[in-house]
């Protein structure tokens, strides 16, 4: 009995020294993760990847301009072209058209003319669309006058841009295959010529992925 | 201010003014100081965001008639 009621309070002190000194350790260790978290983000370089799988002279936009632009800014970014994406990397680019067929969301509108007649949205129904020989054509060139006279980039000057930054452009194979083009239709800057397997775990490591 | 280049991106649109002004201040070493005079309004906020992702900092940022002056210095 004696010897029972010495312990007691000793066990009680060791407890709530447990106690602390556990407390005490995790504030040290959410400090210090913290901490190293914050300095592991600043010293990493972050990373962009980009499914193209457009093939328009519209879609063709979207991932040079962002590839570019990360680029710009220090960015590892790499674009895995394919399906109609692949159509960004043939050697001639003069041949991508725009449509608006189908397409209810684009403006069709005049790129020359005084103001009140650019502003005009000319609504021509799909079906008078599809049967005007060139309309297509016709089109594409009135947009490529637009871009020019809006001082935005050629899409060929933006995809040298990007080479040029380092953009890491690489091709999608099965799609090759698929639609019976030759590795000598595609500019030779294209990096690579992989699959799936090859492109998700860049995917995965990287901070930023669209699919455009 | 004081400039040791300048880059004319009058007239060009979103990201061109900004790739060029990366571009040029490659050429510049640490300290010297970069001119960029440009035509689109997105450029303002575009330079600012640039100038923080990539530690160059932007001394100063005017607009006059529609034209917008910016001042980076070459980290």
């Amino acid at each position: 009995m004696e010897t029972l009621t010495e312990k007691m309070p000793l066990a009680a002190n060791d407890a709530a020294l447990d106690r602390l000194i556990s407390q005490r350790i995790d504030a040290l260790f959410d400090q210090r993760l913290e901490a190293k978290l914050a300095e592991l983000k600043a010293a990493k370089t972050p990373a962009m990847t980009i499914i193209a799988t457009k093939g328009t002279l519209d879609w063709g936009y979207p991932p040079f301009i962002l590839a570019s632009t990360a680029a710009a800014l220090g960015w590892d970014v790499s674009i895995f072209f394919t399906f109609y994406g692949l159509e960004l990397l043939k050697k001639d680019l003069k041949k991508l058209k725009v449509s608006p067929l189908g397409n209810p969301a684009m403006p069709m509108k005049m790129p020359m003319g005084p103001a009140w007649f650019k502003s005009i949205q000319w609504n021509i129904p799909n079906a008078v669309q599809s049967l005007i020989p060139a309309y297509e054509a016709f089109a594409t060139k009135m947009m490529k006058k637009t871009i020019k006279k809006s001082g935005v980039a050629d899409l060929a000057e933006l995809r040298s841009l990007c080479i040029e930054a380092g953009v890491n452009l690489i091709a999608c194979q099965m799609t090759v295959d698929l639609f019976g083009y030759k590795h000598s239709d595609f500019i030779p800057e294209v990096k690579d010529y992989v699959g799936a397997a090859t492109f998700l775990p860049m995917a995965k490591d990287a901070d930023v992925s669209l699919f455009i | 201010m004081n400039f040791d280049k300048e880059l004319d991106a009058r007239g060009l649109s979103c990201p061109l003014p900004i790739l060029k002004t990366k571009k040029s201040l490659n050429e510049l070493t640490s300290g010297q100081v970069l001119k960029v005079v440009a035509t689109d309004p997105g450029s303002v906020k575009d330079m600012q965001a640039f100038a923080n992702q990539t530690g160059n900092p932007l001394l100063s940022t005017a607009e006059e008639n529609k034209t917008y002056v910016f001042y980076l210095k070459k980290k």
